[in-house]
């Protein structure tokens, strides 16, 4: 169908997410070196339209949208599901209310 | 009665009414069905065991699936994506983000102890309600749009195929014929179990196997794939608006599991070899 975009773009995008995961040190993982090393092995081909060349380029664009959609998967998460419930004192508080109390204290309370 | 014995009694209704006492209720949900693991291990590595197949290493210790067996992939290119998901891990062990693991220990356990010819059957069993081929009558809009959309891919199946599947909007869905079936019966035997596992997982996500197979081939990628299987929701986000945390939540997670299906679809079946050209002069 529509034409994918460039290796390069691909292969940044890549080492961005890789980046993100891992942090600084990202150069020194094995997942570095092996991209690294398919991207340049895949790089020079001889014939105009190289089956395997398109067929890894359809997998590297893959491998990046699973890195990317999984860290932000992750972050939609975070931001909106990972709260729980909140207790009775602070769902009332939420729409101005208290909870009520008795002076007293409950019969069965300590 | 004692007074110790009232004393216990009356200490142990204290507790036990604290437990009933709303108030007292944590704002974490606090069942042990989601009781977190924390990330013990520092360091991710590969290794290259016996009959050539790959291990994890989680520090000094060698990963094992949820079964008991040991975890090892056929190829070091699988083996190094599982290792980054182990690796992407931080505080938490979030299972649910880890994809490739989550389909290498369902093909190493098989917990539902199915063999090929019944993943391919269930695969088929399929076609018969693909989305694809599955269509609405009104809006006119959304007709319109699952026909420029969903037609293209159909008809590239059926191409490359040399089958007949059609669509209908029937709420009985399109007649396949048998001679389809046979057809991708042949094909889907060629696949080893690994691929088959993997191939299924991705039709059960998308809904579709038509666009499963046309991102397996490689026809579309895996956005275009997700987005076409969410076709109608796509139009009525686009009439009604989007809602971040349904439907971005659902897409991203749609598209990291199809994404992971494909790639472990892909990394089972291949086979990579290093031709050298002779320089020619």
């Amino acid at each position: 169908m529509a034409a994918l975009s460039s290796p390069l773009r691909v292969c940044r995008g890549i080492l961005k997410e890789l980046r993100a995961i891992q942090g600084p040190t990202y150069k020194r993982s094995q997942a570095y070196n092996y991209i690294m090393e398919q991207f340049r092995k895949n790089k020079v081909t001889g014939e105009r339209y190289c089956r395997a060349q398109q067929e890894l380029n359809h997998d590297s664009h893959t491998y990046l949208c699973l890195l990317a959609s999984t860290r932000t998967h992750m972050a939609l998460h975070e931001l909106y599901h990972s709260k729980g419930e909140a207790s009775t004192k602070s769902a009332a508080a939420m729409v101005g209310l208290r909870l009520p109390t008795q002076p007293g204290g409950k019969g069965w309370e300590k | 009665m004692t007074t110790t014995m009232l004393r216990r009694l009356s200490r142990l209704h204290g507790r036990l009414g604290s437990v009933f006492s709303p108030v007292h209720m944590c704002a974490r949900s606090q069942s042990s069905a989601t009781a977190e693991r924390k990330r013990f291990y520092q360091d991710v590595s590969i290794s290259q065991g016996e009959g050539g197949l790959y291990e994890i290493n989680l520090d000094r210790r060698k990963l094992k699936t949820p079964g008991g067996k040991l975890f090892t992939v056929p190829n070091e290119a699988l083996a190094i994506a599982v290792a980054t998901e182990w690796d992407a891990q931080r505080d938490t062990l979030k299972f649910y983000t880890m994809h490739l693991s989550t389909l290498c220990n369902t093909a190493l356990d098989n917990p539902t102890q199915r063999d090929k010819d019944q993943m391919i059957t269930a695969a088929l069993k399929f076609l018969e309600t693909d989305t694809v081929c599955y269509r609405v009558d009104e809006p006119n809009a959304l007709v319109e749009l699952q026909k420029n959309e969903w037609d293209p891919v159909l008809h590239w199946m059926e191409k490359r195929y040399d089958v007949k599947i059609g669509s209908s909007s029937s709420i009985l869905g399109p007649e396949i014929p048998k001679a389809t079936k046979d057809t991708f019966r042949q094909h889907l035997t060629s696949y080893n179990f690994w691929s088959l596992t993997g191939l299924e997982y991705v039709i059960t996500q998308l809904k579709s196997v038509v666009l499963s197979m046309g991102m397996i081939d490689r026809h579309l990628t895996v956005e275009q794939a997700v987005l076409l299987s969410r076709l109608e929701e796509e139009y009525q986000i686009g009439f009604w608006g989007n809602v971040e945390w349904a439907h971005d939540y659902d897409m991203y997670e749609l598209r990291a599991r199809t994404a992971a299906g494909a790639l472990f679809v892909h990394l089972a079946s291949e086979s990579s070899t290093v031709k050298r050209k002779l320089m020619q002069d």
